[in-house]
């Protein structure tokens, strides 16, 4: 669709102006990046790289890994592990569990399917915030507090991951295909790994990333929840990292990038899939 | 026979199916809010010990000059995120869609792009950006004027408001600009070209076929940008080490909710803080869903 005919002037501007914009949206990360490569010394010399003798007129020399290397004193390393290993745990356990559910709301027939897709929907309205206070009453009750099944189990089964997986399931299961397996034998668990989930696969695909990203992101949990060192993932770990070290911003700086770099990879490679799940539910087709 | 066995096994993997999920959401989700209502009208020290003190905590928190300051700064925020930015991703939208500008996906991934660090790690880069004399801002602002005195600005401790909607400015502008774009995707072709040879101008195209179809996705993109708004918390918490900054200025309101509920330790009032900001959330929910109804009756 086109609003306007733009003539070659206004062409022109729209394309300095987008320019600039994206200059301005990018500067922060080549700031972030170059810094963390600057050696404490160097820190406060020159905007972004150190002034010298070298190419561009940058002393090239004096970038250094060092604060990088530095980072495995500190309990980062660690920090990581436990990032991945929350965010994949999380992310695998709410798709199947959330596709299970989405799919038998959206195609069987049984007594209390209206009943449980309704308050599925209505608890979507429920803010989390409204919850914090609760659940960390019930996870003290249960013994759940400094547990990493206490961050992990509530992050198993959320309720807008179920109505997602029971509108893909709606759009992209036909009836005729399900009765079909059905009088050829297949079991109904056979039905849902071989014929369900492979025509869903784009939903699938996006809310894996869209729970790993919400886990590798999630600060509030895990900052109430853990409250040993050891177990807490890369968010909480690098906030109380900037209280450590708070003016060594180098470190700071290499702590962020290896906190953004895994992400930014996953998604630069599954780019097309997270778009279409991110807006998928929100826009009719 | 054969059907009756048919229909047990659906019965039976039925069940399988929903029972993890309906044990998860009963227990970590449909009790925790049945406790919250509980808990609201309950005071606590820590986890352990409730005392019933009825509709009192709602009493003090109407008279709680510091959570009247919360909501200020929370509202000052939601409506910087309304005004400034959804604007400006429209916008955005609306130049990035025109098929004939060249390198449009490379502009759509990189404003998109710091949507992929997640909020606490752009808080922490923010942090970093908007320190006096070693940030990123003030090193460039005095650089640009060769003012050195621009170094001194504290941002996180003077504008801590402006400095939170200028990084969630950056933030989110790309994400809500793909909602927008998609949105664009439902703008009929053949209604702009009709309107264009009845003599319509752009502004009038814009404002009779395009604004009037991206109208469903802009009233949901409102509605989640409030919500979201609304709970703002890592951000300004990450900024400001955790406290309200002077004066409370970036006090947010689940920022109060977490400071009563886990620094003093009274489950209780962070609870009738939650309440206030559920009630305010599905109030603002309700009212736009109503609106949307009537504007599709009048059509």
């Amino acid at each position: 669709m086109s609003v306007a005919r733009p003539s070659k002037i206004s062409r022109s501007v729209t394309h300095l102006a987008l320019f600039l914009l994206a200059v301005v949206v990018l500067l922060p990360y080549t700031w972030l990046l170059v810094a963390s490569l600057k050696s404490r010394e160097d820190f406060f010399s020159g905007l972004f790289f150190p002034p010298g003798e070298g190419f561009l007129g940058i002393s090239w020399d004096s970038l250094t890994l060092e604060n990088y290397s530095n980072l495995f004193d500190t309990r980062f390393g660690r920090a990581a592990i436990n990032s991945v290993f929350y965010a994949s745990t999380s992310a695998i356990f709410a798709t199947i569990i959330c596709a299970a559910t989405g799919y038998v709301l959206a195609k069987s027939k049984f007594r209390g399917r209206t009943f449980i897709t309704l308050v599925v929907l209505g608890s979507l309205i429920v803010p989390p915030t409204l919850l914090i206070a609760p659940s960390y009453e019930l996870l003290y009750n249960l013994g759940l507090l400094d547990s990493v099944w206490g961050l992990l189990l509530p992050t198993f089964g959320p309720a807008f991951g179920v109505f997602l997986f029971r509108q893909a399931v709606q759009q992209s299961v036909p009836d005729e295909l399900i009765e079909a397996a059905r009088i050829d034998g297949c079991s109904e668990f056979g039905i849902f790994i071989i014929i369900v989930l492979p025509l869903i696969r784009p939903m699938v695909g996006a809310f894996l990333l869209i729970t790993f990203l919400g886990m590798w992101n999630n600060f509030i949990s895990p900052q109430i929840v853990l409250q040993t060192a050891s177990k807490q993932p890369l968010s909480v770990a690098i906030s109380q990292l900037r209280g450590v070290y708070r003016t060594d911003y180098g470190l700071l700086m290499a702590a962020t990038v290896v906190s953004i770099a895994p992400v930014a990879v996953l998604f630069l490679v599954l780019q097309k899939q997270f778009i279409s799940g991110l807006t998928s539910g929100a826009v009719k087709g | 026979m054969m059907f009756r066995r048919l229909r047990e096994n659906q019965i039976v993997f039925t069940w399988a199916a929903l029972t993890p999920f309906i044990v998860l959401f009963l227990v970590f989700m449909l009790y925790p809010l049945i406790q919250s209502a509980f808990l609201a009208v309950n005071q606590t020290y820590g986890p352990e010990t409730r005392l019933y003190v009825g509709p009192k905590n709602f009493r003090l928190l109407i008279q709680d000059p510091v959570f009247w300051i919360a909501i200020k700064n929370t509202l000052l925020y939601t409506l910087g995120s309304l005004f400034i930015q959804l604007p400006l991703a429209f916008v955005l939208a609306l130049v990035l869609n025109s098929r004939r500008l060249r390198g449009r996906s490379i502009y759509r991934l990189i404003f998109f792009s710091p949507q992929l660090m997640g909020l606490v790690f752009v808080s922490i880069l923010g942090a970093l950006a908007f320190e006096k004399r070693a940030g990123f801002v003030n090193r460039s602002l005095a650089w640009i004027t060769n003012n050195p005195s621009l170094l001194e600005i504290d941002w996180l401790q003077t504008y801590i408001m402006p400095t939170l909607i200028l990084i969630s400015l950056w933030l989110y502008v790309g994400f809500n600009m793909i909602y927008f774009l998609a949105a664009l995707q439902n703008v009929d072709d053949s209604l702009l070209e009709a309107a264009e040879i009845d003599g319509a101008g752009p502004f009038n195209r814009l404002r009779h076929v395009v604004i009037p179809s991206v109208r469903p996705v802009a009233t949901f993109v409102v509605l989640l940008s409030m919500i979201g708004s609304l709970q703002l918390f890592e951000l300004p918490y990450i900024l400001l080490d955790g406290n309200g900054g002077p004066n409370n200025d970036g006090l947010t309101i689940v920022m109060y909710l977490y400071q009563n509920g886990f620094e003093l330790g009274d489950l209780g009032y962070a609870s009738a803080v939650g309440w206030v900001l559920a009630l305010m959330l599905i109030g603002l929910a309700l009212v736009q869903i109503r609106m949307v109804r009537k504007e599709e009756a009048m059509r």
